[in-house]
């Protein structure tokens, strides 16, 4: 009989394993969406924040993790928590590496909102390399993507299209 | 040693079966792809109105802000294969995502800060709060502005609309992520980043067409002087609104038309279009969409948006 600590370690193990089902080489801890694993009342209580408010891979997301922690013999429960906002610096190391090895690009340093936000009326601007090829040669195809979370680029030198991990 | 081939209708099961036992857990559906239960997108989320604050005037201003997005998120979403291009279409398909998103988050905020705003569903009815708000309410109960819901035009219209569109919500948005109101904050905080993608989106496009072709230009300003007379509403108070800006928990709009206004005027100066002078569209009797009171645009987009909902409550079919 593992005792409680031990056993919140092991669902908090178990939960940080589930992948996000868009973005498969990175852990819901990598994607900084894993927010706690509590044991409540003999329960598991997870609680994931939404990367975008329209995200539709939180459904899936919380039945994945519901299921990892019941083959695993928990009684497990998925909350929301919705403050602070994700941001995109929550994205870890390990899960930026990921990111790389898997031809998307990273995202950079998150833009601080004090105050009100400045228009930006010229293309964005972020210093990138292709994850391929590694040239520095890429230009923005559009600041929206397959998922919400990624925007357009190619490479000028080996021609290939890539994503990239938005700032937020 | 050879297998025959299964037969689809033996008794013994089919070719299919191993894709139904995911595991022995009872009421197991993991096989779905986003399941077949609806969740609650404030699972866990306390949801506590603070003491002095009016609950329904709270919950009213909720279904203001949430309608804004659900209807304009559907008028964008009709964007979807008729953009310009494949980026384009990307580009408003996301928009209007961040939109539903954020409808989604608003309306269940405005069912649980009072409960009598949601239509009554048959006994038993899996149907979530919110989606008995954006499903079974009639354009008279929708509290969404006109300029959200009146019909698309070409793509230098969805441009002008979401540029006026964003560049209100981004202001009062980065003002309520302040509001005493902790989940009207937090949807707000989230809604701010988005926002700004949608805001810088709309202007890049408003400035590319109205220093494009003659046409292209042409368009912009049609689409422009088209929209004008709606934006009044975007700016004025409606009681509800000054209720809750009063109580800490929402924002005057009227407090944000002036950095509304330098946004914009930001945006004319590098384009070269000059500010029309086109009056703002009355009221009827003074009622417009903050009240109900809404164009007959609406009914039919909400036809169409609502038709499958409406004839299964029950959430099956």
């Amino acid at each position: 009989m593992p005792t409680a600590t031990a056993t919140a370690t092991t669902a908090y193990d178990i939960a940080a394993s589930v992948t996000d089902p868009e973005m498969p080489m990175l852990t819901l801890e990598d994607l900084g969406v894993l927010r706690g694993v509590r044991e409540s009342g003999g329960r598991v209580v997870v609680t994931i924040t939404p990367t975008y408010s329209g995200c539709p891979a939180m459904a899936t997301m919380r039945d994945d993790l519901v299921h990892k922690l019941t083959d695993a013999g928990y009684d497990a429960r998925v909350e929301v928590a919705l403050s602070p906002a994700w941001s995109s610096d929550w994205i870890s190391e390990r899960g930026r590496a990921a990111l790389r090895a898997h031809g998307l690009s990273a995202p950079g340093r998150a833009p601080s909102a004090d105050g009100p936000i400045a228009l930006n009326l010229s293309p964005t601007r972020r210093r990138l390399t292709c994850p391929r090829c590694g040239s520095a040669q890429v230009e923005l195809t559009s600041e929206f993507g397959a998922t919400a979370c990624k925007a357009l680029y190619r490479c000028t030198a080996c021609l290939e299209p890539f994503e990239h991990v938005k700032e937020i | 040693m050879s297998h025959s081939t299964p037969d689809p209708n033996a008794a013994a099961g089919n070719v299919y079966d191993g894709l139904l036992e995911h595991h022995d857990v009872a009421g197991d559906d993991s096989q779905w792809a986003f399941g077949t239960d609806f969740e609650d997108p404030l699972a866990g989320v306390d949801t506590t109105v603070p003491d002095d604050v009016d609950a329904h005037e709270l919950a009213t201003y909720c279904l203001m802000l949430g309608d804004d997005a659900l209807v304009l998120s559907q008028r964008i979403s009709e964007w979807c294969s008729n953009a310009p291009d494949l980026e384009e279409d990307i580009a408003l398909a996301n928009i209007a995502l961040d939109l539903l998103g954020q409808a989604r988050l608003l309306l269940a905020r405005a069912a649980a800060a009072d409960p009598s705003v949601v239509p009554t569903l048959p006994e038993g009815s899996p149907v979530p709060a919110e989606d008995a708000l954006a499903f079974f309410r009639d354009a008279g109960q929708f509290r969404n502005l006109r300029i959200t819901e009146v019909p698309n035009g070409d793509f230098a219209h969805v441009v002008v609309r979401t540029l006026l569109f964003a560049t209100v919500r981004l202001s009062l948005f980065t003002r309520l992520a302040e509001s005493r109101d902790p989940v009207l904050a937090a949807i707000a905080a989230k809604g701010v980043k988005e926002l700004t993608y949608h805001r810088d989106y709309a202007g890049r496009w408003f400035l590319t067409l109205a220093q494009g072709t003659d046409e292209s230009r042409r368009r912009l300003t049609a689409a422009l002087a088209e929209l004008w007379p709606l934006f009044g509403e975007p700016l004025s108070t409606h009681p509800v609104e000054a209720g809750v800006a009063a109580a800490g928990v929402g924002v005057d709009p009227a407090a944000v038309a002036d950095e509304v206004d330098v946004v914009l005027e930001q945006v004319f100066a590098v384009s070269g279009v000059d500010r029309p002078g086109a009056a703002p569209l009355a009221g009827v009797q003074g009622r417009t969409g903050r009240d109900g009171l809404h164009t007959e645009a609406l009914s039919r987009m909400l036809a169409e948006m609502q038709v499958v909902a409406r004839a299964h409550p029950m959430g099956k079919w």
